[in-house]
């Protein structure tokens, strides 16, 4: 179905991507969103995600590259199945994100931006998520977990390793 | 899910239909939904800018300019298509209002983004929402969808032949720094998020080089409203000059916090005792951050202030996104203002030398005075390198990032003193990374 043969995405992404290339006024327009869909379907974005996503916008690989490190969000390396991202901005700071941050890295035995052994969790320190009045907020894999204490972290933790986690992408 | 919160004082007008089930198309239009639009379309575009101008409502994306103003700059006659942008990448530190916006009442942006295109005669809209907000993004796809099935959106809307309009979704991927209007423009064609030179104003060269209006969600899901009760009606609503009401965000030592609706000009310190319950544990007020972490910090006895654009400047600080954080007498404001900046080093595209450089040797400075390698001299530079970086930079990050730092140290000065003769937070909430390596993820 897929304009490009043999796409590498699955083909529910790949027919998206067909449409996505179509709705802007400039073709281009679809990178970002590409770039952040890619990721959802692969776990990161690999070098060949860029190659394709190139050749569907008729840009340069390059030009692909420059705009993917400008993200955040984007990445060019798998992470753990949950990514688990928590806060530290200064709402979630002053009502206990360090200590949220702190205690994931000691339950999970793992630093910022590493994941555990079996590939289940990653961890990552990340800035404000919008969740400021409901903080301390953490985000899992897109899915928002407010108002935590180290108790209801770990209660969110089990939760996702008994596969009982939402999947919000 | 976050919490809704309600208090007697609040006047709902963006938030009437909070909790209320709108995202259901059906409801919506049960509760007055799409009928804003629809009087707009017979009234015409004159009608929409005068009431919007007669309504005083100031954008809500932090800058508060007069956005029935904003609308009338866009040229009537133009070759290159024109278009509205709403800015949902809400990522300014305290500020989650659009959050809850886009969760209750995705329609009321998606008409808001209607009505601005009639009044500017533009037929397409985009919604921006940041990376994060993907199961808000979600709701505001559906509520896009839902409308193109009613026949509200896409040709002869409302069956008026020859009105059209489309909307767009568009998700970013997490970058502070796309909020800012021309970056955004810039990231929605495909780019990495640098802003432009201005002039040209976006509302004369914009997206794809078309006349854009860009503004903020809680702006655009205003129009509605304003067009159903009358500009005048809705100034009423507010203070001097700052029609209407706002969505505040009150966080941080609180009892009650949450997202609260209030007339403009409403008393902070009201906000914060009376409408958030008052400082947590019963511990005492150190200091205020009012309106999102780039707003010069307000101390204890600087509360007695009515909320809106012109009474805020005058206090010397400002209004800014309505995220109000409040802090008790246990914060540290080393610590405080050490976590702000990083912030703002972590999102600096990286253009401009004073931002770039000045985020990054406050952020430095602070980190080793933070960890008890300080001395007086750390103190003055810090206060030296944010005043060179004001008004020097190509977008306003670069203000954004030194406004606080300044009010940190020259609000709170002796609180740097003391912290230097050892009088220091005795577990202190950040780890010392290493200089020069990255504290967070990313690349900007
Ligand atoms: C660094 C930076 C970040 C910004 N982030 C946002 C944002 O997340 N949301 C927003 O509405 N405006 C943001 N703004 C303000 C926008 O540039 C723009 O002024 C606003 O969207 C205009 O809408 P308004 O007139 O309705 O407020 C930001 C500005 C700067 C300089
Ligand atoms: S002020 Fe900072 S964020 Fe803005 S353009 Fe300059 S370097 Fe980039
Ligand atoms: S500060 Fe943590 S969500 Fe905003």
């Amino acid at each position: 179905m897929s304009t490009i043969p043999n796409s590498i995405f699955t083909p529910a992404t790949a027919a998206r991507f067909d449409k996505l290339a179509t709705i802007y006024p400039v073709k281009r327009s679809a990178l970002v969103p590409m770039l952040l869909y890619a990721q959802d379907d692969l776990g990161y974005v690999s070098d060949a995600a860029i190659s394709e996503i190139a050749k569907r916008l008729d840009l340069l690989e390059l030009d692909v590259r420059n705009v993917l490190s400008y993200y955040s969000m984007l990445r060019t390396a798998p992470v753990g199945k949950y990514n688990v991202q928590v806060c530290t901005n200064i709402s979630c700071m002053l009502r206990g994100g360090f200590e949220l941050l702190d205690h994931c890295k000691k339950t999970l035995h793992i630093g910022h931006k590493e994941t555990t052994a079996d590939g289940m969790f990653s961890l990552e320190e990340v800035e404000c998520i919008g969740a400021c009045c409901w903080a301390p907020a953490v985000q899992v894999n897109y899915d928002f977990h407010e108002d935590l204490t180290p108790a209801k972290m770990d209660a969110v933790l089990a939760d996702y390793r008994e596969g009982r986690g939402k999947d919000v992408k | 899910m976050p919490t809704l919160v309600s208090h007697p004082d609040e006047v709902k007008v963006v938030s009437r239909r909070f909790g209320m089930g709108a995202t259901d198309i059906d409801k919506y239009i049960e509760l007055d939904g799409y009928k804003a639009v629809q009087k707009a379309i017979e009234n015409g575009p004159e009608w929409i800018v005068n009431e919007m101008k007669a309504s005083g409502l100031r954008g809500r994306g932090g800058a508060g300019f007069p956005t029935g103003m904003k609308w009338s700059f866009v040229p009537k006659v133009s070759e290159k298509p024109k278009y509205v942008l709403v800015n949902g990448d809400e990522s300014e530190p305290g500020t989650c209002k659009d959050h809850v916006l886009f969760l209750h009442d995705p329609h009321s942006v998606i008409e808001g983004t209607m009505i601005a295109g009639l009044a500017i005669g533009s037929k397409v809209g985009f919604i921006y929402l940041r990376g994060e907000y993907r199961y808000l993004l979600k709701i505001v796809e559906k509520a896009v969808a839902d409308a193109y099935a009613k026949g509200y959106l896409g040709k002869n809307i409302f069956g008026k032949e020859g009105v059209d309009f489309d909307i767009i979704t568009q998700t970013g991927a997490g970058a502070y720094e796309v909020g800012e209007e021309s970056a955004l423009m810039e990231s929605l064609e495909g780019k990495r998020g640098v802003p432009r030179i201005k002039p040209p104003f976006p509302a004369v060269v914009g997206l794809y080089g078309g006349p854009t209006v860009i503004n903020n969600a809680e702006t655009i899901a205003n129009a509605p409203h304003i067009l159903l009760m009358g500009g005048e009606a809705y100034a009423k609503l507010g203070s001097e000059r700052n029609g209407g009401t706002r969505l505040f965000g009150i966080s941080g030592h609180v009892e009650r916090p949450g997202v609260y609706e209030l007339p403009m000009g409403y008393s902070m310190r009201d906000a914060i005792y009376k409408v958030a319950g008052g400082i947590k544990d019963g511990k005492k007020l150190k200091a205020v951050v009012p309106g999102g972490s780039s707003c010069p910090v307000l101390k204890a006895d600087e509360i007695d202030v009515g909320l809106d654009f012109d009474q805020m400047a005058k206090a010397g600080t400002m209004l800014g996104s309505g995220g109000i954080v409040v802090l008790d007498e246990s914060v540290s404001i080393v610590e405080f203002a050490l976590r702000t900046i990083r912030f703002y080093q972590h999102e600096s595209c990286g253009w401009c030398i004073p931002c770039r450089e000045g985020t990054d040797w406050i952020k430095k400075t602070l980190t080793r005075f933070h960890a008890g390698g300080g001395n007086k001299k750390d103190i003055d530079n810090i206060q030296y390198l944010a005043e060179n970086m004001m008004g020097r930079t190509f977008c306003p990050l670069g203000d954004a990032a030194a406004m606080p730092t300044l009010g940190f140290v020259k609000k709170f000065r002796s609180e740097f003193e003391e912290y230097l003769e050892g009088k220091r937070v005795e577990h202190p909430l950040i780890q010392i990374t290493p200089i020069g390596e990255p504290a967070l993820a990313g690349a900007h």
